[in-house]
């Protein structure tokens, strides 16, 4: 090729263009440019003995090679309620998978695997329901209907999940502003994915059916970390109740982000909120990339509705292929084909994510659409391309392509190759539109990629199996009286208690609000004291250590009564807390031995100053004040800890000296 | 007839509907005492209760609003929904075979009636078509409903119906016949049909299915894609029930209509064959046979039709301390005759000696089978079986309590006579009774047993 079209340069050029900024320098002014707007769906674990619609035990997991049993399943759409098919439903048709399921005994029964109809709900779940629903300010409903929302990648063995709504309209209030709730709702947790590879995806049935909830908020927040603070306060607010399950994957949210002209895209299964700023901003920006691409086609192609691909199939051993390459496709006896995307130049190469370019939307939809493992394809504007530059002249000579098209090559199953060839156009033609509607899979690197077509309202279908459940004023106003304190009245009192903001989101996080307020309401500690050593001693200390036990948090007023009533200096505690947490069960006296406590009086410890004056003076290498402090400290504090303050201590010997130094001036 | 604007709403709801001049299908606001909410109104399955009026919000889900709550309620757009089932033309293919789906009332697509709340069938081939497209490679297919009714009301004169319904279609020349059924009776009308039509030319199979076609993971699709391939392709020319084999979508059984039944409340491998083993597996590349013997598919478009059935006959399930007026208000009440659900090897208690002989002796047909399900009546091993048989109970062999059933309601329906009753009741009509219990006719593995567990861990059933 003459003037050669140069891929990495197009990347960085496109970059600049659509004027991406990193997260770290990204001001509100680049996401007022942009219209970032986001929303977001919180999906909390509830704690209850028994699954949702059945008896099964709630949360007791297996690992992905214990079952005893295997079932398998195909999904096929069916219409919803108002007479439509989804159109995520029909992707996943499209898909031909073959689902199995690997079950356990103990954790699933005949209801889980769709054999028996459900039972009734679990009415614990639903009062938790309810609490939180009062706790988010959400108008109840009347009586609760339990729908069946279409899920066809089989996550859930009947294809569907039943839910149901319990509250609407309802709000949380963040330190600067108020964020609107469209709805919560109750729902069957889904099957954990143990593999998906080519046609067949297993999973497993142990979370299935554990009751859920699911928070949803309006589009309200306007920059990234707006949407992490968002996330972090209604995490607070489910776990203040106490009744909900903590770590891995007991919380997990998807995240809707659009741009100004884009779509809503939605991220799926976020575990950790600490991920949602990098997503959200990255999302934004790739939605600004891809309404660059629109235009930039539009003003090349002039009637998109006629635009098609061309495409053919190749010979493989005619290219010089990767050794690699050339044999998995013997082996595996794949087709090998070529298309040509016509005005494509420099569409492929197109700045999408960090890191990532337009070629990476295509062929993410062809592991998932059409089934065929990565890497699957090969186009003109790779980095490091696998067909040699001679390999791509012969393409263009076969597909009578012009200069101004970009060309690919992919490769699969000879049954996967029809499917491949319409999503391949089908997402081209999406190009000329904008951004499409899908759910979006979460890297932690902050990327992420295509995991389905975003499913509609059309796959709402009402549960003929479960009556429905009215909820009288008197049942609401009797879960009223026990709802706890809500957040942010929470995060206001630690301002007015002058508790550094740094230390609320363990306290908030962890439910340990009502403890603190027990300390310093109920035992008269110092708030200040209370929280940090709350907010940042105990944060600290449950990074470090590992309890033996199940450490309760209350235990840390306990050990304050105690601290009290033997009257000892209440600077011991830092020295007793890692201690208790790891060795909950510990006696009182054991935890003083274990840190070497000896009653010993104030006067004591005081008289060995002058002693240990003397000796440090044969130690001393310099004159430097400071490390005679020091010294002196490091020899007395186990002595001295929990019989005085340390600080006093600190005092007397620095004043001792001070005297001492006026005594004998030099 | 005018349109029906408050769809199942009654009492109190009806009230409040009227009173803001709400119709069902309506966009509306509601302000109540717990908020507002806004959505389209629904309408409301007749045995719900009328303190609730339901609407879809904008996010698809639905909910219930209690209207002692609603303080003001607004309309602000109708748009009324269209369900209807993708409806196309179901294509001819050159060189398939014909079949037709008879249809009885059972879900093999179906769509939601608000009436009930429950779901109904979808029945036109076009229907079908749009929701099991993979039909037209199988077979050309038409349809005709004969009735509709659900699988629980199914008796005697649906029987009837049926079969002279198949006989008419066979002496058309049709290739294969299916039936579609609920499944809670399927089994009787396997039987009754297996009497009611004897010697057929091509397949008739009766399919269900134990998931409503409604959800996508139901088993309606697949076990429809067997029903019609077996009718229109298979040799066996015998009534058959089609259903799934495994709970697992991988291969449907074909059980004779005279050895099934119904084993489980709502499993999909709902139906087994008892004492004997299925015809043969069918997948939908083909068919791969268990039994070596069964009926051959013929040209010729003949079949004996024998649409008979008397309908005074019972099924007593034998329990202890039964009293000898159950069977006394059988005979008093003129029922002719009645199948024993017999205990272990086919017994009743002494008490119930005398109202058996005198219901004998009234001409009533009395016939023993067991309870067990599996194995034989066996009157002479005990000195209890004797008397039974001494007072004129006839031991019904292997056949099973239902069959029994149908078949006696079938014999009686053509003769009164006892001895040729009996003759009818014991020549055996496709394997009904069997000369002899195969080992692996009897296999009810018992879990927790390592290597029954190490089997079903390695075999997805």
């Amino acid at each position: 090729m003459k003037n050669k079209f140069n891929p990495r340069q197009n990347y960085r050029q496109t970059l600049e263009d659509i004027g991406y900024v990193t997260l770290k320098e990204a001001t509100q002014a680049d996401y007022d440019r942009i219209g970032f707007m986001s929303g977001l769906e919180v999906h909390q674990q509830l704690k209850t003995r028994e699954k949702l619609f059945c008896r099964c035990p709630s949360a007791r997991y297996q690992k992905d090679d214990e079952f005893d049993a295997e079932i398998i399943r195909h999904m096929r759409p069916t219409l919803s309620e108002l007479g439509e098919y989804d159109g995520t439903a029909l992707m996943e048709f499209k898909t031909r998978k073959e689902i199995i399921y690997r079950i356990k005994n103990e954790t699933t029964c005949t209801y889980e695997v769709d054999d028996t109809p459900p039972f009734p709900l679990n009415r614990e779940a639903l009062e938790i329901a309810i609490e939180i629903s009062l706790l988010k300010k959400l108008n109840i409903v009347g009586e609760v209907h339990i729908t069946r929302k279409q899920y066809l990648d089989g996550s859930i063995p009947t294809g569907f999940q039943r839910t149901a709504i319990i509250g609407v309209e309802g709000e949380i209030e963040l330190p600067h502003k108020k964020i609107r709730l469209i709805q919560l709702s109750i729902e069957e947790d889904s099957c954990r994915e143990i593999s998906d590879v080519g046609h067949t995806r297993v999973y497993k049935t142990d979370r299935l059916g554990m009751p859920l909830i699911e928070t949803v908020t309006y589009p309200d927040m306007v920059n990234p970390q707006e949407v992490a603070q968002t996330c972090h306060f209604i995490r607070f607010l489910n776990r203040s109740t106490g009744k909900v399950f903590t770590g891995m994957g007991a919380a997990r949210q998807d995240v809707n982000v659009s741009c100004r002209g884009g779509t809503r895209v939605e991220i799926k299964g976020v575990s950790k909120i600490r991920y949602i700023p990098a997503l959200t901003h990255n999302e934004a920006f790739r939605q600004w990339a891809l309404l660059h691409i629109r235009e930039s086609l539009l003003k090349k192609v002039k009637k998109p509705q006629e635009w098609k691909i061309i495409s053919r199939q190749l010979e493989p051993d005619y290219f010089e292929l990767k050794p690699r390459m050339a044999k998995t496709m013997k082996e595996n006896d794949w087709h090998f084909y070529a298309v040509a995307l016509p005005k494509f130049q420099g569409v492929l190469s197109h700045f999408t994510q960090p890191g990532k370019v337009f070629a990476d939307e295509l062929s993410d939809r062809l592991k998932v659409i059409a089934c065929i493992e990565k890497p699957n394809m090969d186009h003109s504007e790779s980095f490091k391309p696998l067909l040699n530059e001679e390999g791509w002249v012969q393409v263009k000579k076969l597909l009578q392509a012009r200069a101004d098209d970009a060309l690919l090559v992919f490769w699969g199953p000879e049954e996967d190759i029809s499917t491949a060839l319409e999503t391949i156009e089908e997402r081209c033609r999406m190009a000329f539109e904008g951004v499409p509607n899908e759910t979006r899979k979460a890297f932690a690197d902050g990327t992420t990629i295509f995991e389905r077509v975003l499913p509609g309202a059309d796959r709402m279908y009402p549960d003929t199996d479960s009556a429905p459940i009215p909820l009288e004023d008197d049942y609401i106003e009797s879960l009223k009286d026990r709802i706890p304190p809500v957040s942010i009245d929470a995060w206001k009192q630690m301002q007015k208690w002058k508790i550094p903001e740094d230390a609320y989101e363990y306290i908030l996080k962890k439910n340990l609000f009502p403890l603190l307020e027990h300390m310093v309401k109920e035992m008269n500690e110092d708030p200040v004291f209370a929280g940090t050593l709350l907010g940042h001693r105990l944060k600290h200390v449950e990074g470090q250590v590992k309890p033996s036990a199940e450490f309760d948090y209350w235990q840390v007023a306990d050990l304050i009564s105690m601290i009290r009533n033997r009257k000892l200096d209440m600077a011991i505690i830092h020295h007793l807390l890692p201690l208790v947490y790891q060795y909950p069960k510990m006696d009182f006296d054991s935890l003083l031995t274990s840190v070497r406590y000896k009653p010993v009086s104030k006067e004591k410890i005081i008289a060995d100053i002058p002693f240990l004056k003397k000796k440090f003076c044969t130690l001393r290498k310099n004159g430097d004040a400071k490390a005679e402090v020091r010294w002196l400290m490091g020899q007395l504090r186990v002595k001295a800890l929990g019989n005085m303050s340390l600080k006093e201590l600190r005092d007397i010997i620095i004043n001792n000296k001070a005297k001492k130094t006026k005594a004998k001036p030099q | 007839m005018a349109e029906d604007y408050f769809q199942g709403y009654k009492g109190r709801a009806l009230e409040v509907l009227k009173k803001y001049n709400v119709r069902v299908w309506g966009k509306c606001s509601i302000e109540t005492s717990r908020g507002k909410f806004t959505g389209t109104i629904l309408p409301r399955a007749e045995n719900d209760d009328d303190k609730h009026i339901v609407i879809k919000i904008d996010t698809g889900y639905n909910v219930g609003i209690d209207v002692e709550t609603i303080l003001q309620m607004k309309e602000t757009g109708y748009k009324k929904a269209n369900y209807k089932i993708p409806e196309k033309e179901f294509p001819y293919t050159e060189g398939l075979p014909r079949v037709k789906l008879i249809g009885t009332g059972g879900t093999i697509a179906s769509r939601l009636d608000y009436r009930t709340g429950a779901v109904i069938p979808a029945f036109s081939p076009g229907e079908l078509y749009g929701a099991v497209p993979e039909l037209a490679d199988v077979c050309n297919l038409t349809t005709e409903k004969v009735f509709a009714v659900f699988s629980e009301n199914m008796g005697p004169d649906q029987y009837k119906k049926l079969a002279v319904a198949i006989g008419k279609e066979i002496e058309n020349g049709i290739q294969g016949i299916v039936i579609g059924h609920g499944t809670d009776t399927l089994h009787h009308t396997a039987a009754a049909l297996t009497y009611m039509i004897q010697d057929p030319p091509v397949p008739i199979v009766l399919v269900g299915s134990q998931r409503s076609s409604d959800r996508p993971s139901s088993d309606a699709a697949l076990n429809l894609i067997h029903a019609c391939y077996t009718a229109g392709h298979s040799d066996i020319a015998e009534v058959m029930v089609c259903m799934f084999g495994p709970t697992s979508d991988e291969y449907g059984l074909l059980h004779r209509g005279t050895r099934v039944r119904k084993m489980h409340s709502s499993y999909r491998s709902t139906f087994r064959t008892l004492g004997d083993t299925p015809l043969a597996r069918v997948t939908r590349n083909g068919i791969i046979p268990i039994k070596k013997e069964y009926n051959h598919r013929r040209k010729d478009n003949k079949a004996t039709i024998l649409p008979y059935f008397e309908e005074k006959v019972s099924i007593v399930y034998y329990y202890p301390n039964m009293q000898p007026d159950i069977i006394d208000s059988l005979v008093d009440n003129g029922y002719k005759g009645i199948v024993i659900a017999g205990t272990g090897l086919g017994h009743v208690n002494i008490p119930l000696y005398p109202a058996l002989r005198r219901a004998c002796e009234k001409g009533v047909a009395v016939y023993m089978t067991v309870q067990t399900l599996w194995g034989y009546v066996h009157m002479f091993v005990y000195e209890t079986g004797r008397e039974l048989m001494a007072l004129g109970v006839v031991p019904a062999e292997n056949m099973l309590p239902e069959v029994a059933y149908i078949k006696l309601g079938w014999a009686l329906g053509q003769t009164n006579d006892p001895e040729e009753v009996k003759r009818l009741m014991l020549t055996p009509v496709k394997d009904d009774i069997t000369r002899r219990e195969p080992y692996n006719g009897y296999l009810v593995y018992q879990g927790g047993l390592p290597e029954v567990e190490e089997f079903v861990r390695k075999f997805r059933k």
